[in-house]
């Protein structure tokens, strides 16, 4: 029995730590952990979602923060101009990004390497460009919520509550799933597409189908998160939608904690965000934080290749087994 | 016939690799093919398993008109191979790799059933007590076995086998043809490149010479060996060949 518990180790403690930063704001009371929280659980969600595509099927994308913001945009119309409620919305932002990754996918998967990487930022400044001349979003200058929104969820004050148990849901929903993926033979497929593509097409693996399917898993909650993120904002604007900064970030965290397993993404969110925090507030620091995670990422892929948990990994292989 | 290769002909720019490529393959056999470097061994082998298109000619692969489909669909429907210069999926256990072999090829089992066919042909592959090791980190000899499990552990009805005796040391050499063999007896049509002339000689039913692209001679492996025309563009030396069927 023992056995069979150990095997799913890795998502027990991926869980589990989901759960640690959710519960310790409700514990502590405390609004301003309430944020902080936040902010740490959808960079969770986002660089779980990324690895899924990055990490398992081994197609970098520096873009990915497409999907959270047009998943944010249409999450938003769906709310200010459509007066759908948040669950709609979010659902709505969801199936969005996935869309549009599906029809991304089928364009520019087939490109490998490098040529994948520069296509997927080409696509997020074209999105955003299309969305600063897209009347019906507002523009350059965006949407921004009309206040009585909230009022269906009892004031804004609740609604921010609301929003913090959703985004724990979603990033406890994307774990499960980057889980799931990860031992399935839908995710072995993957992994083999990551090692040798042509391989894996000779050894059988649908190429083409299986990249498109990583590609709209790892999209659909990012456009969730979007959508909450923004309806909890008030306001979205292209700038605030799809900073490509944000996409840089995802990677260096799924490059801390370890790609292409389901607790290192978790786990270098969190410290990478940890470390952020500290870094904005620090005197020294807070003009040179990104300066800083530029220098972070050289030293992960110097040093520390497969991050945390790859390291621990390829430390000691009988953890191999348990530690995914 | 379990594969029909009709006129074949493959160019890369203005280099004729394949020339008018014909042979059929009946079922439960091994055919050899042999012929100096450049010959178009390997480029037939991608032609037939469809990562190379053809200019002309076809591939039909159990009575299906195959010409040009991808290699998964070729795959699935029951072809395997394994590749001259092994590819194994590093950072994956060697039991993994032969799982990625049963879950997406012929065989199509689940991860549970896949995980058992895995050990079973990594027991026959004397890979066992590798199991749990990344394919990364295995020596040649072991590589070329894995890349012969997984395509075992799709369960074929056609297996490519590229120089899978290349690089080996004769004690290796005999426990692979030994496997071969097994292979075969399990009922699977073998379709093998191998420049180890004693153990093509042993094995093979038949046995087809590639040179420039074409194909000179087809034959029992007695008769490639006597063929004056293999004999000046491959096996060189006449006492040679006649040593090699003595198996010296």
């Amino acid at each position: 029995m023992s056995k069979k518990f150990f095997q799913h180790t890795s998502l027990w403690l991926s869980l589990g730590t989901v759960l640690v930063i959710g519960l310790w704001p409700i514990v502590t009371h405390n609004a301003l952990n309430r944020e902080t929280a936040f902010t740490v659980l959808s960079a969770v969600a986002l660089a779980s979602s990324l690895n899924i595509l990055l990490g398992y099927t081994g197609y970098v994308s520096f873009g990915h923060v497409v999907f959270f913001g047009f998943g944010g945009y249409v999450g938003f119309y769906t709310i200010n101009v459509l007066g759908w409620n948040i669950w709609m919305a979010m659902l709505a932002g969801g199936i969005a990004a996935a869309l549009l990754a599906y029809l991304l996918g089928v364009a520019i998967l087939r490109l490998r390497g490098a040529y994948f990487a520069l296509a997927t930022i080409g696509i997020n400044e074209a999105v955003r460009a299309f969305i600063n001349n897209f009347a019906p979003f507002g523009g350059p200058t965006g949407m921004t919520l009309n206040f009585k929104v909230y009022k269906a969820y009892g004031g804004a004050m609740h609604a921010l509550q609301l929003v913090f148990y959703i985004m724990v849901g979603l990033t406890l929903i994307v774990t499960i799933l980057s889980y799931w993926v990860r031992t399935s033979k839908f995710g072995l497929g993957l992994l083999a597409i990551r090692e040798d593509e042509d391989a894996a097409e000779v050894m059988g693996v649908i190429t083409p189908s299986a990249k498109n399917w990583a590609f709209v898993l790892s999209a659909i909650i990012p456009g969730m998160v979007g959508a909450i993120f923004f309806f909890k904002n008030g306001t979205i604007e292209p700038g605030l939608a799809f900073p490509l900064r944000t996409s840089i970030e995802m990677i260096v965290m799924i490059m801390l904690g370890g790609q292409g397993t389901v607790l290192g993404p978790i786990l270098g969110a969190a410290g990478y965000q940890a470390m952020r925090d500290y870094l904005l507030v620090s005197p020294l620091f807070k003009n040179l934080q990104l300066a800083i995670s530029g220098i972070l990422l050289l030293l992960i892929v110097l040093f520390i290749p497969r991050g945390l948990v790859g390291w621990l990994r390829q430390r000691y292989p009988k953890v191999r087994r348990w530690l995914i | 016939m379990i594969l029909q290769v009709q006129g074949v002909t493959k160019r890369f720019g203005g280099l004729q690799a394949l020339t008018q490529v014909t042979f059929d393959l009946p079922e439960g056999q091994i055919l050899g093919l042999i012929g100096p470097n450049g010959a178009g061994k390997t480029t037939l082998f991608n032609v037939i398993d469809g990562v190379y298109k053809p200019e002309e000619g076809r591939v039909i692969f159990l009575g299906e008109d195959v010409t040009g489909k991808k290699p998964y669909y070729l795959a699935k429907k029951g072809l395997a191979r394994t590749h001259q210069i092994v590819r194994p999926l590093n950072e994956l256990s060697v039991r993994e790799n032969v799982m990625v072999g049963a879950c997406f090829g012929h065989a199509g089992a689940n991860l549970n059933t896949a995980a058992k066919i895995a050990d079973e042909v990594l027991d026959l592959l004397g890979l066992a007590p590798k199991a749990n090791a990344l394919a990364g980190s295995l020596n040649v000899a072991q590589k070329k076995r894995l890349e012969m499990a997984r395509a075992i552990a799709s369960q074929p009805k056609l297996l490519l086998l590229d120089e899978v005796l290349a690089g080996l040391n004769p004690s290796e050499i005999a426990s692979m043809v030994k496997t071969v063999r097994a292979v075969r007896d399990r009922g699977i049509t073998i379709i093998m490149i191998e420049h180890v002339m004693s153990a093509i000689m042993n094995l093979s039913d038949r046995i087809l010479v590639l040179d420039f692209g074409k194909l000179i001679a087809e034959g029992t492996p007695e008769e490639i060996a006597n063929n004056e025309k293999v004999i000046q563009a491959y096996l060189g030396d006449p006492k040679l060949a006649e040593r090699l069927m003595k198996g010296e």
